[in-house]
């Protein structure tokens, strides 16, 4: 115990040593040091908003829907029990039912209905827009429609009591009502009064088909269907309880509606599918992808500025030749020259590598700090994906290590050089 | 203390071989103040290596404090070197960016001593050699006489057995010459054993053993 005591306060003797002698050399580590950090600052900074952008990308298919498949009534192409292909398949509301009642891996399902055209009048002010009907409560976790504080999502009762209810898009609620509270307020659709019972938050909605959903509203399909009096729902989205099984679950959709449709399983016409699921794992791969070779870069960069380190550890072995003749004549063993140059370009890595992750930790929460609420900058898709970069522990700690290995790796050679040296030869090297 | 027999020792200069030594006995008790003598080219700065334990003989026995340092590895030879020896060169050989204390203080920092110590220890070296006001001055800002008694403070700084000193006087004037030898005599009259090195007969006024060394061979 004494001696582990004793060996510990003999290596933060020597450090402070070593620290003495690097002071002089103070010119050449400085730039030694910018050049780790410059490297350190790359790597973290490119593997942040590597970062930052995937989860952006992957924000941005949720905008569409949360692990979703959209399901479209198609054509057949193959005849079947006497039926002629080319017969078109349309979708009804109670569909919805007759899957999730056979396929238990459906968490969620709803119908859709779409109107286009729709004047909406409040006050003076008249914007023509789409309407969309819903068959079901959940409808808003499928496709992330989240209600702004103070106001809510259609709910069982509006659909049962076919109420006269909708949920409006934020943008279209701006451009009709501008900054009024909107909840409890009524709005004319069509001059038929509806009452507003929520707006939706801002979302960043990336794929989209009709629109964005923040330029429309909803209402229960069941008060659609009343006015507009459809009987074929314009699509079918359902939610998948286990996101490696859509493919699985796409097929048992196709099979179930054959039964009710009548025609042939295997007909991949019938039904047209939008498979979010598969999508979003496809951008998952990209972007793990691009991270990799961003990160590549960065690890390049820092073995450039680590063959610097290395390169003023062997000009200083060659500089220190006398000084390491000396001490080795009043005592030091080979290991203390080694691992003194070992120390130093740890600590210049270290150092270097502090800094850059500072001033890389401060440009990304400056970054972050940019205000998005702003409506010409929440607009563009492009500055709302690059100025969400994240710092996250997994590149700080990687950043380290890669680091740690450069700087080993930077000394040792130098230190190996240093440590051969014939202090004979040493001691009268000028 | 030193007991060197038949000591040989050969350089390789690419294919040709120099025999710096041959057939060196000698022997150094505690408390002498040897004297070796000669001139440049004859074998006197390859004595003292192999006695400070820089280097090994190519044949032969040489003892130290009657241990055989041919069977030893290098960490042990550092050792040696860091407690048993004291080195003074021609050149006085100081760290340049360290002050007096820290050149002073070096052996002990690697000899592993602690902060109490080292500073009573090299303290009162200092103020035995005279230089307790120049503590934190840097070797350029000393003068050739009081460089010269840094590094034979910093040699006794770990109670060495054996003080080596090669050509101490050499870059010296006269003056200081003088005064580093008077110091080494004090020392010597303190009970340290000193073994000198030089080409300078006029060594010989202060000690009545010497030897004479030519062509790798100690002379009678």
């Amino acid at each position: 115990m004494a001696e582990t005591i004793n060996n510990i306060f003999k290596t933060l003797l020597l450090v402070k040593l070593f620290i003495r002698e690097l002071k002089k050399e103070r010119r050449k580590i400085f730039l030694t040091i910018a050049g780790i950090a410059w490297g350190t600052l790359t790597i973290i900074l490119l593997l942040s908003f590597g970062q930052g952008l995937t989860t952006q990308m992957l924000r941005g298919q949720k905008g569409l829907g949360d692990n979703i498949v959209i399901l479209y009534g198609g054509q057949t192409s193959i005849e079947y029990k006497g039926l002629p292909q080319g017969r078109r398949i349309r979708l009804m509301e109670e569909d919805c039912d007759l899957l999730k009642n056979s396929i238990p891996e459906i968490d969620r399902i709803a119908g859709e209905y779409d109107a286009w055209g729709i004047t909406y009048k409040y006050g003076e002010t008249v914007v023509n827009e789409r309407v969309r009907g819903v068959s079901s409560v959940g409808y808003e976790d499928m496709r992330s429609q989240f209600p702004q504080p103070g106001g809510r999502f259609l709910n069982e009762n509006d659909m049962l009591a076919r109420r006269r209810v909708i949920f409006m898009g934020c943008d279209l609620k701006k451009k009709l009502m501008g900054d009024v509270d909107a909840v409890g307020k009524t709005v004319l659709l069509n001059n038929i009064p509806f009452t507003v019972v929520g707006v939706m938050q801002k979302k960043m909605q990336m794929g989209m088909y009709g629109g964005p959903d923040a330029e429309a509203a909803v209402m229960p399909a069941s008060t659609f269907r009343g006015i507009f009096s459809d009987v074929y729902v314009d699509r079918i989205i359902y939610q998948v309880n286990d996101i490696d099984k859509s493919k699985y679950v796409n097929q048992q959709v196709r099979r179930v509606l054959a039964r009710k449709y009548r025609y042939h399983p295997d007909d991949n016409n019938a039904l047209n599918y939008w498979d979010v699921i598969e999508g979003s794992k496809q951008t998952r791969k990209a972007f793990t992808g691009i991270t990799i070779f961003l990160g590549v870069i960065g690890a390049m960069t820092l073995i450039i500025a680590s063959i610097g380190v290395a390169n003023i550890m062997y000009i200083t072995v060659k500089k220190r030749t006398r000084e390491i003749g000396i001490k080795r004549a009043i005592g030091a063993k080979r290991s203390l020259i080694k691992i003194q140059f070992i120390i130093e370009a740890l600590l210049i890595d270290l150092t270097g590598g502090f800094i850059g992750g500072a001033v890389a930790y401060t440009i990304i929460r400056l970054v972050e700090s940019i205000p998005q609420d702003n409506a010409d900058f929440g607009k563009n898709m492009a500055m709302q994906i690059l100025s969400n970069p994240e710092f996250s522990w997994t590149i700080a700690i990687s950043t380290c290590v890669i680091l740690g290995l450069v700087g080993l790796l930077s000394g040792f050679f130098p230190a190996r050089k240093a440590a051969a040296i014939d202090p004979i030869k040493a001691l009268h090297y000028e | 203390m030193i007991k060197m027999e038949n000591i040989r020792k050969v350089y390789n200069t690419g294919k040709v071989e120099v025999e710096a030594l041959r057939n060196v006995d000698l022997h150094v008790k505690r408390g002498d103040f040897l004297t070796v003598i000669g001139p440049s080219g004859s074998g006197k700065s390859t004595l003292m290596n192999i006695m400070g334990c820089l280097d090994k003989p190519t044949s032969g026995n040489y003892a130290l404090n009657g241990l055989n340092i041919k069977d030893m590895d290098d960490n042990t030879l550092s050792e040696l070197r860091n407690k048993e020896i004291g080195f003074v060169f021609q050149n006085f050989n100081l760290l340049p960016y360290a002050s007096t204390y820290e050149n002073v203080e070096m052996p002990l920092l690697f000899a592993g001593v602690s902060g109490k110590i080292r500073r009573e220890k090299v303290t009162s070296i200092l103020n035995k050699v005279g230089l307790s006001d120049r503590m934190h001055h840097r070797p350029n800002e000393l003068s050739g006489g009081q460089k010269q008694r840094v590094a034979i403070a910093r040699a006794l700084v770990n109670s060495p057995n054996i003080i080596l000193a090669d050509e101490p006087t050499g870059n010296l004037d006269t003056q200081s010459g003088a005064e580093i030898m008077q110091l080494f005599v004090d020392l010597w009259k303190e009970g340290n054993t000193i073994i000198m090195i030089t080409h300078d007969p006029r060594a010989k006024e202060y000690t009545d053993n010497f030897i004479t060394i030519t062509d790798g061979t100690i002379q009678a």
